[in-house]
């Protein structure tokens, strides 16, 4: 019994949490890589316009809880995500058009693409502060739990209750469907492959009759869909603040270079290892220990590696560590 | 003297901007831009070092400047005898086992062959080491905090003038570059940008959460200045003096005795803080005038001619033997210090250390859109952009202001979409920002005073 309390204790606190989180890190991640892979700069704008999408769901999401109408017990965020989807889209392309297609042209170096994606960030994050401000919003509605922790113990008999919250449970959920069909297109489509061939050699690619254009054109599209969708889900399961969005580019950039930077699928499994290692470390064991150890062995610690507050250096550690030793990340991306 | 011109005219058009701030608002609030510019400055040449002669990129800028303000804390601070005498010795130890493990990797590094047995090794050693300091640092550092934690709950630093942290802080933040430049130096420019970002993270971090070292995010307020403080100031008599004959004309205006010196009064309590603040000008004008002649004469200089070289072909400048990696480390070095000097100046300009406050948007991306507004590689442009995005970043309130009161004015005053401008007008800066540095980059790549290389 001590046994399965134990395991449950790691799920309620370490599992479900790391993977919900990891999710929305592994969108965000593979937005980072899409852009790093096929128009080849660090996009450090990523944070910013994760948090636009979501501005504009968050908007919507008003807009239509005004006219009564919702999901139930769905948030009825997830309605507004397409039409967010198309704002961010639009909103890519033109900054596209007026800003980074100019330095594609001209072929300048990635390091100044990534100064120009600087100023794209200062101007995204005052357009989001300006029309929402920036102030800590919930736009969660709806059922909050799928399984309260009283309910999980009386069915179970457990003293350890596992909570399942719902925003959790879209999250996971979304993030497979999404990434099941980026996938999907990337590898068996016409298109997708076309993408692919362009990340890996531009001149190939181009000789080949590959259009430029359509290719930036559509890897823009995908962004907008992955930031959009990556940032309402993180605002839905924590809270929307244009603050906490332009922190969370740090561990999203982490994500995409421990996974090897330009290879979706590294970027997709490394969010999860960075979720993972961030609440794994920073995790207090003591209560884990005091159920499988015998009573004489309890620990008076905390048996906590890190404190909590080190959360984000975790992460970035881990990235420092990668780089020193395996600079093209666990999952082979572009070699520097 | 006719290619001078423009950084002239640069420079007058600057300086006449803020003595209008201080003809039409105060001179209060100019001197304070005044000094952050300088500030700012200072932090563009460390970061114009790195960038504009060798093409190195770091965004790693807070972090230094953090470490330079930590400077100040330790080295003003009076220590903090009980918490010494309760957790000083563990935490020598600690200082002492760090430097053990640091030379017991080196050690199996230099004298094992390259192998799996060889990592595993460091990797135990370094396991073993952080298990030992955990040990001995945990019940060190929860006595320190317990000291009277409403006011100290730290070691405290070596009470010296805080003048001296300017030095310190240039060593704490060389020391650090040394560290990252080892590890990340290799890296290709936009891999180390973000490397250098995420260091300068943790540094935080570390800082924030140690509260034993400078209290973290509980501050540290009150450091000693290095000028007189205004209360002092206002019961000196040579300064009450020397206002009464600056104000002459106005105070022989009022006719009755007691007015006047109502009057008098008022004025003093102004022009101590100006003074105050004159003071704090002409020491960072100080450090910006000696910053600026050395970095001038090493531009100059066979040295400089190597990092540009470096910069621009480092291929052909390592096939003439110059040693790439070394002048790397050593210019990030020299950068990242004057970055740690103007952080300690900072701090000793505040008169207080807030963890929390260091952002990387202020305290990194605003320092890169100074440089490159300013024109990187050219020192004169460095400290320009420095000024001009200082002053853009406070003044960009009351423009925003006033273009929205112009542009809305056909509103009236209760409409909701003309209230709303009007209360996000603080983020219109960042809009500014963004432009401006979207618009340089395009239409001026190299800055409002590019970089000259006269050819001989």
């Amino acid at each position: 019994m001590d046994f399965l309390n134990a395991i449950v204790l790691l799920l309620n606190y370490i599992f479900v949490p790391a993977l919900a989180y990891g999710s929305q890190l592994a969108l965000g991640a593979i937005f980072v890589t899409l852009i790093y892979g096929i128009l080849r700069f660090a996009n450090f704008a990523t944070g910013d316009m994760m948090s636009f999408g979501t501005m504009v769901a968050i908007l919507f999401t008003w807009y239509f809880q005004s006219l009564g109408i919702s999901l139930g017990v769905l948030p009825t965020a997830l309605l507004a995500i397409p039409f967010a989807v198309v704002f961010m889209i639009l909103y890519m392309l033109t900054i596209d058009k007026f800003v980074f297609s100019y330095y594609r042209i001209k072929k300048s170096p990635p390091v100044q693409l990534a100064m120009v994606s600087i100023g794209v960030m200062f101007v995204t994050q005052a357009i989001v502060r300006i029309i929402i401000g920036p102030f800590d919003r919930r736009f969660f509605d709806g059922e909050k739990f799928i399984m309260k922790a009283n309910e999980f113990k009386e069915m179970t008999g457990l003293n350890e209750g596992l909570t399942i919250k719902s925003t959790q449970v879209l999250t996971i959920f979304v993030t497979i469907v999404v990434v099941s069909i980026l996938f999907w297109f990337l590898n068996k489509t016409k298109t997708g492959k076309s993408m692919r061939a362009y990340s890996d050699n531009e001149d190939l690619a181009l000789l080949s009759g590959i259009d430029p254009k359509r290719v930036v054109m559509i890897t823009w599209m995908i962004a907008g869909i992955l930031a959009t969708i990556g940032g309402v889900l993180y605002g839905l399961d924590k809270s929307f603040k244009p603050f906490t969005y332009f922190n969370n580019m740090l561990p999203i950039f982490a994500a995409a270079i421990v996974g090897g930077i330009g290879n979706p699928f590294g970027a997709f499994l490394g969010g999860y290892v960075i979720a993972f290692s961030e609440i794994f470390i920073t995790y207090a064991y003591k209560k884990f220990f005091m159920y499988v150890l015998p009573e004489s062995m309890e620990p008076n610690s905390l048996i906590q590696l890190l404190s909590t507050d080190y959360k984000f250096a975790v992460s970035f550690s881990i990235l420092v560590i990668v780089l020193l030793f395996r600079p093209s990340g666990i999952f082979k991306g572009k070699v520097l | 003297m006719r290619q001078y011109a423009n950084v002239i005219s640069a420079y007058a058009i600057m300086i006449a901007l803020i003595i209008l701030v201080g003809i039409f608002q105060s001179w209060n609030v100019a001197l304070a831009i005044l000094n952050f510019c300088l500030i700012s400055a200072v932090m563009t040449m460390g970061a114009n070092i790195q960038w504009g002669y060798a093409g190195l990129i770091n965004f790693g800028i807070m972090g230094y400047t953090a470490l330079g303000g930590l400077a100040a804390v330790l080295v003003s601070v009076p220590p903090v005898r009980e918490a010494w005498q309760v957790g000083g010795l563990n935490m020598i130890l600690c200082l002492g086992i760090i430097v053990l493990i640091v030379f017991a990797v080196r050690y199996v590094l230099k004298n094992f062959p390259k192998s799996n047995k060889r990592n595993i090794g460091i990797g135990s050693i370094i396991l073993v080491g952080l298990i030992i300091l955990r040990l001995i640092s945990e019940p060190a550092i929860e006595s320190i905090e317990a000291v009277n934690p409403a006011k100290t709950g730290f070691l405290g630093g070596l009470g010296l003038p805080i003048i001296f942290s300017w030095i310190v802080g240039a060593f704490f933040a060389g020391g650090l570059a040394y560290i990252i430049g080892k590890v990340a130096l290799g890296l290709r420019a936009d891999y180390l940008a973000i490397a250098t970002l995420l260091i300068s993270e943790i540094v935080i971090a570390v800082i924030k959460h140690e509260d034993w070292l400078a209290r973290g995010v509980k501050n540290v307020i009150g450091l000693k200045r290095p000028v007189p403080y205004e209360i002092n100031l206002q019961s000196e008599q040579w300064f009450i003096d020397l206002v009464a004959k600056w104000n002459a004309g106005v105070l022989d205006l009022i006719s009755t005795a007691e007015e006047k010196q109502a009057a008098l009064t008022q004025l003093v309590i102004e022009a101590s803080s100006v003074f105050v603040k004159i003071c704090y000008s002409g020491l960072f004008l100080i450090v910006v005038v000696i910053l600026l002649i050395i970095t001038q004469k090493a531009l100059y200089s066979p040295w400089g001619r190597m990092m540009r070289a470096i910069r621009d072909n480092e291929e052909a400048a390592n096939a003439m033997g110059k040693n790439v990696v070394k002048q790397h480390l050593l210019i990030f070095i020299l950068g990242s210090a004057i970055v740690g000097i103007a952080g300690a100046m900072m701090v000793t300009h505040d008169g207080l250390f807030t963890p929390g406050s260091y952002r990387p948007m202020r305290y990194t991306f605003l320092i890169w859109v100074m440089v490159i507004v300013g024109g990187s590689g050219n020192n004169f442009g460095a400290i320009l952009g420095g000024f001009a995005v200082w002053f853009l970043w406070i003044e960009a309130a009351p423009i925003a202001l006033f273009l929205i009161n112009l542009f809305t004015s056909g509103l009236a005053d209760t409409n909701a979409f003309k209230l709303h401008l009007i209360n996000s007008v603080p983020y219109f800066r960042f809009l500014m920002m963004g432009i401006g540095l979207l618009l340089i980059m395009r239409y001026r790549p190299k800055g409002i005073l590019p970089e000259k290389i006269n050819i001989k």
